[in-house]
């Protein structure tokens, strides 16, 4: 009887929050909104994927799967993705982990630089430190041929790609790291010390333990990563293929759809097994939470015997991120890297001569999805966190899963879903807007999220009963308390678009090329020099733009800090 | 159990630079002798220095220069898990990843000792606490003060030559707070540890010491029993930082042996001296609000300010210009002055201390 009126009592009170939106149709409108674009641009291509590898020939079978599991290669493959997401995971774990070790522990003078040199790699091009990485390391790399003279020098396959991968995937840990090291509550630590413990101990016993969760956590937030990479084991990865790449191949290369798709099922299964792991279970084990604020400041170590090893451990990967930075901008001078290093502009020549296309067309596209993707991040944040409607918990499930969904994968179904009526998207800039929009709406919508949960909701009340409707309370007071949020996901949106690769390598044209795919052409045929140029020329309009934007910013009283504070 | 320690404070200075580079002194060359056994409460307003002694003594500061002693051993170098000392602190400070037992194991585990004794004496522990049942449970799990216990018995099990307490009840609310006090009080006199006490509350300070220690800018203002620094302070600070307090001007009348006669505004009263006075000495005098006495017609003044108060009821009135606090004890079937009414008041003799 009890369950029975507690389910008419959940239908009542559904019934009434659906009434109450439907009294607000600029809210009404809102929440369709979102559900519509949540369910076409990141669910549907998923589901048309998943069918697409289900059928062949029109007939419900598993034929697609078979096919590709009898393919010599592909449990190869697979095996590749794996081996090289756990090793990469566990070496940038490790790496991320001395860094934020570093910044929260250690009394040390060059914490900005270390800090500014982790947060490198995750705002610049995907290909910079491949590209660099073969400057020194290749066939004709200033290492290996130039110091070493090896001719046969072979960077491409395994280990490249692992030095590659880890360098660009380290910052993720380390992030996620110093933030948990940071809030741990250093009279915990001093507990254990006036209890007996050595330095040495207590980073055993205390330190080591309470991080235990937090690694698990980056190494799986690496692991993600890692096998959703597509443009690195498409630059540096030779003959070892991992299945991004292999979805590509598939795909493109071979026009095999039914392989292509059943690949995609097989990547996607694993990131988003692994994302629920990480998400449900291992994020669920935080003690940092239960230790509560820092009650004061921490101590900075400052015994040489400890400081020294880990300064120069951090300060040699630094070092070497660095250079690995500045290769770029000096190889698009070079005149034949390896052969003739003397400077010369042919490169920027070339670029400029096979046109601007790319340059502008990228540049326009990331610039119309900048505020598209900005405002519905907030407006998507501050439904969940504010209002009750029915598919809340699809839209929240669903983007927070679109942060696990390999690139390569939405790109694929995006071909799938938008090449046929009624809505056909592919080739055109609409299709490419979207992709960037959906690639990074999902890390504005979690800043969002979380300075809204930050402003207590009495605020927002407090306006409406003044008498301002739903969509004045959301302009007036929601965003302009979580511009920080806002803005920074403006700022991550603007880089992201520039520097994608994976899911818009399916979908550009003749009609829209793109600087990533430009680049990655050219390093394909071997031109690094061009390369390069085309790089720096990347790298030249993301820093300016970024700078206007916080320049402008800063006329809208938000200051940098505050959207470090944000990442 | 083994013998409390005596700590020995001598010339102890720290000064810190801040990141202007300017000079901060916390603690400015103080002297302490605490004996053992003894239950000393160092007590002061927030930034006088008593946090960072206390630090000193644990070793988690080090002192910019003088010496500090635990027993014999001069520790002022050493590190803090060398030290005979456990601290209980401010927000417990508990292993999260770790049950009660093993957090109270903790520190016997680090010095190696057998399993047996090490089971021993967690559980003699946990008796004496009244904690067996919690012995599986995690910090999560438990409430403010259990989790407060736990920090003391972890600290106890040590059974240290000082115990070091950091405002450990300023985390808990009223009621808790008072049960908790009694309990560590209860505690250390049973197994007569000495104890370091920091904190801001002075009313938990007045009730769990053998002696209190006042702190101010760094400096020790006065060291000695409750009713000592109660009923005698040595100066304004003192007198207004412990309970509430009128300091009024009084000229010495006459002076005889150590009791002496004075004036306040005219009036003569018969008081014990502390130190020596000559006739005409401009002096000033502390009477607490209780040391006042309503009906006694010494003086006529008028109410500003009347509060009830249940156990008692609280007055402020115009006096030569200034405002003196009243507080009449048991106001029942007493007569009520309002707002604006006058009365008639005059000071007990016993109450009023020449500063």
């Amino acid at each position: 009887m009890l369950k029975k009126k507690n389910v008419k009592l959940f239908i009542k009170t559904e019934v009434d929050t659906a009434k109450k939106n439907f009294r607000d149709p600029i809210l009404m409108a809102a929440i369709l909104g979102v559900l519509a674009v949540v369910f076409l641009f990141i669910l549907w291509p998923l589901l048309k994927i998943t069918r697409e590898s289900l059928f062949f020939r029109g007939e419900f079978t598993f034929d697609n799967y078979f096919k590709i599991f009898r393919m010599s290669n592909t449990l190869e493959v697979l095996w590749n993705t794996i081996k090289l997401g756990l090793v990469v995971s566990v070496i940038s774990t490790a790496v991320g982990f001395l860094f934020a070790y570093a910044a929260a522990y250690l009394k040390i003078k060059t914490k900005k630089l270390f800090n500014a040199i982790a947060i490198l790699p995750m705002i610049s091009p995907p290909f910079v430190i491949a590209l660099s990485t073969i400057l020194l390391f290749g066939r004709n790399g200033f290492i290996t041929r130039g110091i070493f003279g090896m001719r046969e020098a072979n960077v491409y396959g395994f280990h490249g790609l692992t030095l590659v991968q880890t360098l660009t995937f380290f910052p993720v840990a380390y992030l996620l790291l110093v933030g948990l090291l940071k809030s741990i509550d250093p009279s915990v630590e001093e507990a254990a010390r006036d209890l007996g413990a050595s330095r040495w101990e207590v980073f055993k016993t205390i330190t080591l333990p309470l991080m235990v969760p937090g690694l698990a956590n980056a190494f799986l937030l690496v692991f993600i990563q890692s096998i959703a990479d597509f443009s690195n084991p498409m630059v540096i990865g030779g003959n070892y293929t991992t299945l991004a790449v292999q979805i590509y191949l598939q795909g493109i290369g071979n026009y095999d759809m039914g392989g292509a798709t059943a690949l995609a099922v097989v990547l996607l299964m694993i990131s988003i097994t692994v994302f629920m792991v990480q998400k449900y279970y291992v994020d669920k084990k935080n003690y940092v939470t239960v230790t509560g604020k820092a009650s004061r400041v921490r101590e900075l170590i400052d015994t040489p015997a400890i400081v020294r090893p880990i300064y120069i451990m951090v300060l040699l990967i630094s070092v070497f991120v660095g250079v690995l930075y500045a290769l770029v901008p000096i190889g698009a001078f070079i005149k034949l890297w390896g052969i003739d290093y003397s400077f010369s502009l042919n490169h920027f020549k070339y670029v400029f001569d096979l046109g601007m296309k790319p340059i502008r067309d990228t540049t326009y596209l990331a610039l119309m999805a900048t505020p598209i993707s900005g405002i519905l991040a907030m407006i998507i944040a501050f439904l969940i966190v504010r209002k009750r409607f029915i598919g809340k918990g699809f839209v929240e499930m669903t983007t927070m899963m679109a942060l696990a969904i390999p690139g390569t994968v939405i790109g694929l179904g995006y071909v799938l879903a938008y090449n046929t009526r009624p809505l056909v998207l592919t080739g055109t800039a609409t299709i490419l807007i979207i992709a960037f929009v959906m690639r990074s709406m999902p890390i504005g919508i979690r800043s969002g999220i979380a300075s809204l949960k930050q402003i207590d909701p009495s605020i927002e009340e407090a306006a409406s009963v003044l008498g301002a409707s739903s969509a004045k309370v959301f302009t007036s007071v929601t965003i302009p308390m979580i511009r920080p949020a806002f803005f920074s996901g403006l700022v991550y949106t603007f880089v992201r678009s520039m520097t994608l690769v994976s899911t818009v390598i399916f979908l550009i044209s003749a009609r829209y090329n793109l600087l990533t795919a430009a680049i990655m052409s050219q390093i394909d045929v071997g031109k690094i020099g061009v390369a390069s140029a085309y790089s720096t020329i990347l790298i030249v309009i993301v820093a300016i733009v970024v700078w206007a934007m916080q320049f402008l910013l800063s006329k809208f009283g938000i200051d940098a800090s505050d959207l470090e504070r944000q990442e | 159990m083994k013998s409390p320690k005596r700590v020995l404070l001598r010339n102890l200075n720290k000064t810190f630079i801040t990141s202007e580079n300017n000079q901060v002194v916390a603690v400015n060359n103080i002297d302490l002798d605490i004996l053992p056994g003894e239950f000393v409460t160092m007590l002061g307003p927030s930034g006088c220095g008593k946090t960072t002694t206390l630090r000193m003594i644990a070793g988690f500061e080090m002192p910019t220069e003088g010496e500090v002693f635990i027993g014999e051993e001069d520790v002022a170098s050493k590190s803090p898990d060398k030290r005979d000392t456990a601290m209980v602190f401010q927000n417990y400070a508990l292993f999260p990843h770790m049950n009660v037992y093993d957090n109270i194991a903790y520190g016997l585990k680090i010095q190696k000792r057998p399993k047996q004794e090490v089971q021993e004496r967690v559980q003699r522990i946990l008796t004496m606490m009244k904690m067996e049942d919690f012995a599986k449970r995690v910090p999560a799990q438990m409430s403010g003060g259990q989790q407060q216990r736990v920090s003391l018995a972890r600290a106890l099990v040590m059974e240290p030559g000082v115990l070091l307490f950091d405002e450990p009840l300023s985390n808990l609310d009223a009621k808790l707070r008072i049960h908790m006090r009694d309990e560590i009080r209860r505690i250390q006199k049973t197994v007569g540890i000495t104890s370091i006490y920091v904190t801001h509350d002075q009313e938990e300070a007045m009730a769990i010491s053998d002696k209190v220690v006042i702190m101010n800018n760094g400096n020790i203002e006065q060291a000695g029993s409750p009713q000592e620094i109660y009923q005698h302070p040595v100066n304004e600070f003192v007198a207004n930082f412990i309970g509430r307090a009128n300091i009024l001007d009084a000229q010495i009348v006459s002076v005889e042996g150590n009791k002496g006669v004075i004036s306040v505004y005219g009036i003569h009263y018969t008081v014990n001296l502390q130190k020596s006075y000559q006739p005409k000495d401009e002096v000033r005098v502390v009477i607490r609000p209780e040391g006042v006495i309503v009906g006694k017609e010494d003086y006529l003044v008028h109410v500003d300010k009347s509060i009830y108060m249940g156990n008692n009821h609280e007055y402020a009135v115009e006096f030569f210009g200034k405002l003196v606090e009243i507080s009449e004890s048991n106001p029942a079937g007493k007569r009520i002055y309002q707002t604006g009414e006058s009365m008639n008041i005059g000071f007990d003799e016993d109450a009023i201390h020449v500063l």
